[in-house]
């Protein structure tokens, strides 16, 4: 089964949730696919034994059959390509943006001259490593690069499905989260108890409903706001499956990279039971299907 | 006039709280929240909407079926796959290339425009402020963010403002990118975690490729005060001050779920500093 840990608002506390499930159960593997951010490793520490580059395809021009005809500019839904055509004897000119590139292969397929090939341009990196029973991907996004999903897309091909994959997700509800989350059985979005927690798992909610994928909630530091969140779950007939209180002592562990299991290990029943009820869920919802 | 973002790198460590401080604290601006995605400042700035358009971005294929002979060139030749086995397209999947209806031998695919959000011109007691809504599950967060940057300068220009104030979001791409370019100061607001650190130097690396000035704030700060050290040693061998530390205080929570501006009703100390980053920034 694939859990993705997600939230529309950031600093919630996914990687904390994704991290400590990790760790409570056996043979779990936890793919970090903040990929701008990425974070779960400064908590599980893994040693990483495999590295492998990203790339993007860019068009590139050969120079000796193009004809400035502009047919891979028109084509280009990106703005990645433009192009001067000849005029009076001046032979034309072509210009590529490849941070606009999306990476779709029209201008390729669609150019009249076959001039233009795919070239890969490095995006960033896909580490993998283990920590005790646990398996770890993650990637790290170049500095300067806009576009995280086809990195995320990358991460994504190494998920085994043959134990629990917990998806540690980028935060926000646009096309990065989209990525890391499709195709996962099951969501949990991580919310605190604040006006702020509030819009974004709303925003968050409307995601899921989108996309089609059961999911449920937890609510971090609920002691220390309202009880807005679970009034607006109880009205929406979403399920609150775990609630961890703020404690300056997790706090203090989390800010060294000390999970919660670590430091209290009687957490690590209350996340086998946030395992187990999801599956629980899980089969509910199946079957109802 | 100045345009100044407020990022982190990492979420949730108080970009949204201190950007309202500034609304507070700064005199002849216009607000943006630029975090399109879940943009949180509207709670604390209570606008009043005086504009509101629609935000039309990118486009989406559409599978007309009887016109469909299922060939399946779209399928194997569409990257993104978002064309599934029975021709219907996954919309947000899509990313809009229009690949798919080029190459279709029946002429089956059409590309339609997406209406990909919202955004806002509203007044606020604070003055006026630029927002937007990005619609759930839509792309293009980048260019919504360039387009309400475009909507609060010529405001600015035409109010003659001193100030563009941004909340940006989290992260380093692209959203965050279309946030700080251009703009004259970067302020990093990030929390003493090793979570904190390693974003906060991601994020600043990003800042430091688009050349734009720097500044940072540890929020929190005495939750951890060996790592605040590091992060102010960090700062200091990368050029970038830290203007402020801004102690945990559980008054800044009580004041958020009442909405309130912590200028107006937090504590002392914490708004001091505040006011102390706030003059800090406006000097150059």
């Amino acid at each position: 089964m694939i859990i993705s840990i997600a939230s529309g608002k950031g600093g919630t506390g996914k990687t904390t949730v994704a991290v400590n499930l990790a760790l409570s159960l056996d043979n779990a593997q936890v793919i970090d696919c903040d990929v701008e951010e990425p974070n779960a490793h400064l908590f599980l520490k893994p040693i990483i034994s495999e590295k492998e580059k990203a790339f993007i395809p860019v068009p590139e021009v050969d120079k000796a059959k193009c004809n400035y005809c502009g047919a891979c500019s028109r084509v280009c839904a990106f703005g990645a390509i433009a192009v001067l055509p000849d005029s009076k004897g001046i032979k034309g000119s072509i210009l590529i943006f490849p941070n606009l590139c999306h990476g779709c292969g029209a201008c390729k397929l669609l150019c009249p001259q076959g001039a233009i090939k795919e070239i890969d341009k490095e995006i960033g990196a896909v580490e993998a490593g283990e920590r005790g029973s646990i398996r770890f991907v993650h990637g790290r996004l170049n500095i300067g690069e806009a576009m995280s999903p086809p990195l995320i897309r990358r991460v994504k091909k190494r998920i085994d499905t043959s134990g629990t994959v917990i998806i540690d997700a980028p935060p926000g509800t646009s096309c990065p989260v989209i990525t890391a989350v499709k195709g996962s059985d099951f969501c949990v979005l991580v919310t605190e108890p604040t006006p702020f927690g509030l819009n974004d798992l709303i925003l968050a909610v409307e995601v899921m409903r989108e996309i089609k994928i059961p999911f449920v909630v937890v609510i971090n530091r609920f002691d220390i706001g309202d009880g807005k969140v679970e009034q607006y779950c109880g009205n929406e007939n979403i399920r609150v499956l775990m609630k961890i209180p703020f404690s300056r002592e997790i706090a203090a562990a989390y800010s060294e990279g000390v999970p919660i299991v670590e430091k209290d290990p009687s957490y690590r029943d209350k996340f086998i039971k946030l395992y187990t009820d999801i599956c629980g869920i899980k089969n509910e919802t199946d079957s109802s299907n | 006039m100045r345009q100044i973002a407020v990022i982190s790198g990492k979420g949730g460590t108080g970009k949204t709280v201190v950007t309202a401080a500034f609304a507070a604290l700064a005199e002849n601006k216009v607000m943006v929240d630029c975090d399109v995605d879940a943009a949180d400042l509207h709670i604390l700035l209570d606008p009043v909407v005086k504009e509101r358009r629609e935000f039309r971005s990118g486009k989406t294929a559409l599978i007309n079926k009887g016109l469909c002979s299922g060939c399946g060139r779209c399928v194997s030749l569409c990257r993104f796959k978002a064309i599934k086995e029975d021709f219907t397209v996954e919309d947000f999947s899509c990313e809009g290339c229009a690949l798919c209806s080029r190459v279709c031998p029946a002429g089956a695919i059409r590309m339609e425009e997406n209406v990909a959000g919202e955004w806002f011109v509203s007044d606020t007691g604070y003055g006026p402020f630029v927002h937007a809504r990005l619609g759930a599950a839509q792309e293009n967060s980048g260019k919504l963010v360039s387009k309400i940057r475009e909507v609060a300068r010529a405001l600015a220009e035409k109010q003659s403002l001193d100030y563009v104030i941004i909340d940006g979001p989290p992260g380093i791409g692209c959203p965050v990118i279309a946030s700080l370019s251009g703009v004259d100061c970067a302020l990093i607001v990030t929390e003493p975690t090793l979570s904190g650190l390693h974003d906060a130097g991601r994020v600043m690396e990003v800042a430091g490729h688009f050349k734009i000035p720097t500044k940072v704030v540890v929020n929190k700060y005495d939750l951890n005060p060996a790592i605040t050290s590091r992060i102010e040693d960090f700062c200091r061998s990368r050029g970038a001050p830290v203007i402020g530390r801004i102690a945990f205080d559980a008054g800044v929570v009580r004041a958020l779920v009442r909405r309130k501006n912590i200028i107006e009703s937090g504590d002392c100390a914490v708004r001091d500093e505040l006011r102390k980053i706030w003059e800090n920034l406006c000097r150059r």
